[in-house]
């Protein structure tokens, strides 16, 4: 008597059959028929005609045969829209009913009804289920909120269910907070811009406390949450940790892995010093280690982001090499995902273990498996020079045993290694070349013979064994057709009396019998350079190759950063930002790692907090339609104006909204010192003058191409606005400063098909009324593929107004197409003045009377310079040293500088010979501008 | 979330698929059939496998693969543990977990799923609220409804649900109360040639049956707890107190549950129970080899080494085997290459071994890759590991629990490389 029964009537007529027993007047007859009428749903029979039937059985006491008919509802309701309002009053009945069940699957199974007829009758059941008294029928509710966001989700906006649900997260019951949290999250996931989520000190509380009571899956929900949080500084962060770090000893395995994800996200910004941090890297290890006796599905995912993890933090599992060592039945992607980490994991200390195992799996069954041992094998030897040499006999053992596929693996790597390690190993070339013939892979094949050519002088019957290649050139894959050219090319070089035929034979092979422009176009490149002047071709083509470098498989920093927050996640699977993949990558924010901020120094300085140093480092592109600035917009982009009035600017710079406040303090407190009072309106129009007063674009036109010999320093060109964005234009860019005058150079490539013309360039607002001197002069059309360079002179007398960060600047860029927004940061110190330099006396002066509050200080990293060097080098960029003094061994210098608005910034610059870290204190009237002020400290001296 | 599932079967057949959002067609399991098809066997069926618009995760368990279908961002582990606790509660439910076995409950496994999942999200997965939810199908009951036409489902709210111990039921009552406790552990090694250990870890697990009338407060504690440093518990276990004291304090969820599992890691030293002889060598060119292998316990405190099955992969290159074991009996499929050898307990005094050669393709050269050795054993009365109760207390009932501690060490994936 089982359910197998209902899968065996096909017979004819039975839908009729099954219409007389739903309406039969027995319970258990109509039971029995729902039941029928579910299983022939399940294995995909259209059982939709009997629609009206199942509803009817509806209305009853019987709570299982309620369910089934909500289930069959929630399968058909879509396809029977005008019918399923029939269920409607039933569902807003039960929905009062007493029993807390029934009124929770009634919200549920109304949520999953998709049709828009029904969803109407939905919000009033739902808001009073949503402040239900039992917890149950709450937590159900808010599932149901996220479902109902899912069908429409206007409608869950303008009910204002989503405040409802935020309120969800302080309620009393863990289960209702971890639901509230999971429905919020999905509805975010489609909202990326709205701050659905908003965590903040108080609601963290609440999630930690919900943390420990809520089920397995609730807790996933939270930790996912609690990830995206930024906590304020190092202390906020250990105590999440401290809480969060139990988690690690959960049985299901979610649960770990989004832990591991919040500490290791958290943990980066406690200081390394901290014992705390000591503590939490060894409570890391055996979770992760546990994860690798689970089901070899779990074990894959859990793989995947121990690959992120090492290559991250390597001391979590360096002592834990073994735990990785392959067993002979672990599943394929188990195997090969264990082989990649115990490459990483491979050092000096545990190598003899390592190739050990390599040995032993490189006589294994599985072909694929095999392959990549002997691959690790070379990697190996790449990453630890000490275990080079056993590495390689290690080859020449496995070369032995003759097995096709491993003998071509070993060459493969054999070559890298080579490249690694030069003129060390040459001695089994000759142990290679037996091997010659079994070779049929081009991988292999293009190895060898790079081996032959690289090392034609050593082995006496290079030029046969090039030969013998030759035979078959043209049915080689291009690889080897490469390869092979070049590598005859190089033993002609090295012999050049007995080859001369057979580099002749390569050439007119490559350039007159091939149809593949890449080797034509090689073969004529080393036919010319032969022909004209052989000494040349030596040294290009004999030329010193660089060393290869020690992983080229590492994942670069910032992604895995990017990564190493989505632990546990889709991307980190796939070891892609979710913007590479998920599916019109609507939700995505692109995620960072918190700064660390423990360190003691940086501790005391509020300008080192995340938000700011975070300050978009890649110049962002504005959208062209959302939230423009209105100001942009109102621009005129026709032809620019030549230059605002002096005489308006000065009004202006009086009216400065964010230095306006340093600057008065700065002019009352200069008066107070005794006799300094900086006076910006004589020093501005000395350093304006020239730009503006002469239209001398072309001049500078000039200076710019030719690069700055004596000015300041210049970042190299970055691309300020993408061709992607802006149909086809791109812009790439930098500032310079130049004996007084600033410039922006520019290079506009044409990357359209259509001749691009009538550029026209525009500033919006910004903190120092940057503005251009001169129109944006392209002399000649713009043809596709033609890029231009250009200088285009700057000055400040443009209005001013507070932008964040502070060297923000939008610019507006026109031509015959269209007009293209983008905004990008200039570094400050294109704004220092050349009479930047202080008396002492006033120096002293007004550092004592700048208050100490506005005392800033940072740490310049990794700088080798002497206090010589470092002085000149700031001079370049007029930062002045007015003195230097040197106390128990450190080198202090006194410098000061001067921003175009008049504002004085005085440096205490502390050098310790051995420490490659310099203490740079600022002080300034406007403590605004310190970190900006740091941030081309940086950039001077480390460039 | 989650939004559907298909259960597929070995051949491939799509023998159930339930929707939780809006319906998923059936050709989205197109891609997963040509991963299987790319796979050698199916253990070798990549867990994650990325289509134009969803994401395919999937676990094999009993010979079905369970897929699952998510659309968005949803962390991977999240789903794969959610199928194997579906896998768990269909064994639980049915006793085996076989497509026969689901065919035949379909209606129940429907209205399981149903339970498990809401709109994708996790609603119950405990087996004590979802047997309350529905009950699992008994021949006794199964009688009883088509008689008295009573149902499977439970017309109860789910009390556990909202109490501050989801995992149990209120109102348990049994007439004999009795406690449990299986202390079992496998151990995972790989053992080299010369016969040294290469690495050797513990898994061990405490699985409880705990049978105690109202709301129990039960302590375990350890008379070595410095031992379990790697530990997962069950959700009732309070942690804070196991942090301070190292003592398991817990009010335990009603029948059988996984109390904790723990790791004993490579870098403790682990010992090794038994050890392997092995002397097998192919000659070149020869048609004929020379196999034999011998079993011998190491480090057993004493305690019988019983159920012990040798098996072992032969090269391709074997194709047929003339052995004689000392005791047990032996199987060489000529098919698979899979000899195995069921030895039974081994008597210190007279070791058991199997000795003879082995019959090789003619002409072709030896083969290059040695058989490795696996090998399953049982040792009653022990945890290899040295862990041991030290006592088990309850507080907050009356009655006085009849209380009781089992130990056993098995091989988990215990290898012998040759």
């Amino acid at each position: 008597m089982t359910d197998s029964k209902y899968f065996t009537t096909t017979k004819k007529g039975e839908i009729f059959e099954l219409k007389a027993e739903l309406n039969s007047d027995k319970k258990e007859k109509k039971k029995e028929a729902v039941k029928k009428v579910i299983a022939s749903m399940t294995v995909g029979k259209d059982v939709s005609a009997l629609f009206p039937d199942v509803v009817n059985c509806m209305q009853t006491d019987n709570l299982e045969l309620k369910k089934l008919v909500y289930l069959y509802l929630m399968n058909y309701a879509k396809s029977q829209p005008d019918m399923a309002i029939m269920a409607v009053n039933t569902f807003v009945k039960d929905c009062e009913d007493p029993n807390p069940l029934i009124r929770a699957l009634a919200v549920r199974t109304m949520g999953c009804i998709r049709v828009d007829k029904i969803t109407e009758y939905l919000c009033e059941p739902l808001r009073k289920c949503l402040k239900d008294e039992d917890p149950y029928v709450r937590k159900t509710a808010a599932v149901c909120v996220a479902k109902l966001h899912d069908i429409n989700a206007q409608l869950v906006e303008d009910q204002g269910f989503l405040d409802t649900l935020k309120d969800l997260i302080s309620d009393s019951n863990p289960m209702v907070v971890a639901n509230a949290v999971a429905a919020l999250s999905e509805i975010a996931e489609s909202h990326p811009s709205s701050n659905l989520l908003d965590l903040n000190p108080q609601s963290i509380n609440k999630l930690l406390t919900a943390l420990n009571e809520c089920t397995e899956w609730g807790q996933i929900f939270i930790l996912d949450c609690l990830a995206n949080y930024m906590p304020k500084d190092d202390r906020e962060a250990q105590s999440i940790c401290e809480r969060v770090t139990p988690r690690l000893s959960h049985a299901n395995s979610a649960v770990v892995l989004s832990a591991v994800k919040v500490l290791m996200k958290f943990m980066e910004m406690l200081s390394k010093d901290l014992d705390y941090y000591g503590t939490l890297l060894k409570k890391l290890a055996p979770p992760l280690v546990t994860l690798l006796s689970a089901e070899p599905e779990l074990q894959y995912v859990a793989l995947r982001n121990i690959n992120l993890i090492v290559q991250k933090r390597p001391e979590i599992l360096k002592h834990e090499m073994k735990v990785f060592f392959v067993k002979y039945n672990d599943p394929i992607y188990v195997k090969l995902e264990k082989l990649d980490i115990m490459i990483r994991l491979a050092s000096q200390a545990n190598i003899a273990q390592v190739l050990a195992e390599l040995k032993e799996y490189a006589t294994e069954v599985d072909v694929d498996f095999v392959r990549k041992a002997v691959r690790a094998i070379g990697r190996c030897a790449i990453k630890v020079e000490q275990s080079a040499e056993r590495c390689v006999s290690t080859l020449l053992d496995l070369i032995q045993t003759k097995v096709n596929y491993v003998v071509q693996e070993a060459i493969v790597v054999i070559k890298d290694i080579f490249r690694k390690y030069p003129n060390k190993y040459e001695s089994v070339i000759a142990t290679l070349c037996e091997n010659l013939d079994s070779l049929d892979e081009p991988e292999a094949r293009a190895a060898m013979i790079w081996i032959v050519g690289e090392y034609a002088e050593r082995i006496d019957n290079a030029d046969e064994l090039l030969e013998s290649f030759l035979e078959g050139f043209h049915d080689e894959s291009t690889q080897v057709q490469l390869q092979l050219l070049t590598a005859i090319v190089k033993l002609f070089l090295k012999k050049p009396t007995e080859t001369q035929e057979l580099v002749q034979q390569v050439l007119s092979l490559a350039t007159q019998d091939s149809d593949n422009p890449d080797l034509r176009d090689r073969g004529y490149i080393y036919w010319r350079l032969l022909s004209t002047d052989p000494v040349a071709a030596k040294e290009v083509v004999l030329a010193e190759k660089p060393l290869i470098s020690e992983e080229t498989d590492l994942i670069e920093p910032t992604l895995l950063d990017e990564l190493i927050c989505y632990i546990g996640t889709l991307a980190s699977v796939y070891h892609k930002p979710p913007s590479a993949f998920v599916e019109g990558s609507r939700g995505v924010v692109h995620k960072s790692l918190p700064p660390r901020t423990g360190s003691s120094e940086s501790a005391e300085s509020p300008d080192t907090a995340p938000s700011g140093v975070q300050a978009a480092e890649q110049p962002a592109v504005i959208p062209t339609q959302g939230d423009l600035l209105g100001d942009l917009l109102n621009l005129d982009l026709g032809p620019p104006v030549s230059g605002p009035p002096i005489a308006t600017s000065s009004v202006q710079m009086g009216a400065v909204d964010l230095l306006g406040g340093g600057l008065d303090s700065l002019m009352g407190g200069g008066g107070g010192s005794g006799g300094f009072t900086p006076a910006p309106s004589t020093t501005m129009p000395a350093n304006m003058g020239a730009p503006l007063g002469s239209g001398l674009g072309d001049l500078f036109d000039l200076t710019g191409g030719v690069g700055t010999l004596s000015g300041s320093y210049v970042a190299p060109k970055t691309v300020w606005l993408p061709a992607m964005k802006a149909k086809g234009l791109e812009i790439s860019g930098t500032f310079s400063r130049q004996v007084g005058s600033i410039s922006m150079d520019l290079v506009l490539t044409n990357k359209a098909l259509q001749v691009m013309s009538d550029f026209a360039i525009q500033f919006n607002r910004n903190s120092f009324g940057l503005a251009p001197a001169a129109p944006l002069q392209v002399h000649a059309p713009l043809a596709p593929n033609q890029s231009v360079e250009i200088s285009l002179p700057l000055n400040t007398v443009g209005s001013v107004m507070k932008m964040d960060p502070l060297n923000n600047l939008q610019v507006a860029v026109k031509n015959n197409i269209d007009v293209f927004y983008f905004s990008t940061l200039y570094p400050l110190h294109i704004l220092f003045v050349e009479d930047g330099k202080m008396e002492r006396q006033m120096f002293l002066a007004t550092w004592k009377d700048i208050p100490n509050e506005n005392e800033a200080q940072f740490q310049i990293k990794d700088c080798s310079l002497n206090a010589d060097a470092v002085s000149s080098k700031l001079q370049g960029s007029n930062i002045f040293t007015i003195a230097k003094r040197n106390v128990e061994g450190q080198d202090m210098l006194y410098q000061s500088l001067k921003l175009t608005n008049g504002i004085w910034v005085l440096a205490e610059l502390r050098i310790q010979p051995s420490n490659p870290s310099f203490t740079l204190s600022l002080k300034c009237r406007a403590p605004e501008v310190s970190q900006y002020v740091y941030q081309a400290y940086e950039t001077i001296l480390k460039n | 979330m989650i939004h559907s599932l298909f259960l597929i079967n070995a051949s491939g057949d799509i023998f159930l698929e339930k929707h939780w959002k809006s319906v998923v067609s059936r050709s989205v399991c197109d891609y997963f059939f040509e991963a299987q098809e790319r796979a050698s066997e199916a253990e070798n069926v990549p867990p994650v496998i990325p289509t134009p618009h969803h994401y395919l995760l999937s676990v094999y368990r009993h010979k079905i693969f369970f897929v699952a279908v998510i659309q968005s961002e949803v962390p991977p582990l999240f789903v794969i543990e959610f199928l194997h606790r579906v896998v768990d509660t269909f064994q639980d439910y049915f006793g085996v977990c076989s497509e026969v076995m689901i065919k035949d409950n379909v209606v129940v496994v429907y209205e399981v799923l149903e339970e498990m999942l809401d709109n994708g999200f996790p609603l119950a997965t405990e087996s004590n609220i979802l047997k309350e939810l529905i009950k699992p199908p008994t021949i006794l009951r199964t009688v009883v409804n088509t008689i008295t036409g009573s149902t499977n489902v439970g017309d109860q709210l789910p009390t556990g649900q909202l109490s501050v111990v989801p995992w149990r039921r209120t109102g348990v009552k049994y007439t004999n109360n009795e406690a449990y406790f299986d202390v079992i552990e496998e151990i995972d090694a790989i053992i080299d040639k010369s016969g040294s250990t290469i690495t050797a870890e513990i898994q061990g697990v405490i699985d409880a049956c705990v049978k105690l009338t109202g709301m129990p407060d039960l302590t375990l504690s350890f008379m070595n707890p410095r031992l379990l440093d790697d530990v997962s518990f069950h959700p009732c276990v309070r942690f804070k107190r196991w942090e301070s004291e190292r003592i398991l304090s817990f009010i335990p969820p009603d029948g059988n549950f996984r109390l904790l599992s723990y790791h004993v890691s490579a870098q403790n030293l682990v010992a090794i129970p038994v050890y392997v002889k092995h002397n097998i060598s192919f000659r070149d060119n020869s048609s004929l080899g020379r196999f034999e292998i011998t079993v011998g316990p190491k480090q057993t405190m004493g305690k019988t080494v019983e159920g012990v099955m040798v098996t072992s992969q032969m090269p391709k290159g074997v194709l047929n085997m003339t052995l004689t074991p000392s005791q047990g009996t032996h199987i060489f499929d000529p098919v698979t290459k899979l000899l195995s050898w069921d030895v039974g307990k081994i008597n210190p005094q007279k070791l058991p071994s199997l000795k003879g050669s082995v019959s090789l393709q003619a002409g072709t050269s030896k083969p290059d890759e040695n058989p490795t050795i696996n090998l399953q054993f049982k040792i009653q009365q022990l945890a290899i590991s040295g862990l041991k109760v030290n006592r088990l207390d309850m507080y907050g009932e009356k009655y006085k629990p009849f209380k009781g501690i089992k130990y056993m060490t098995k091989a988990g994936k215990f290898q012998v490389r040759t």
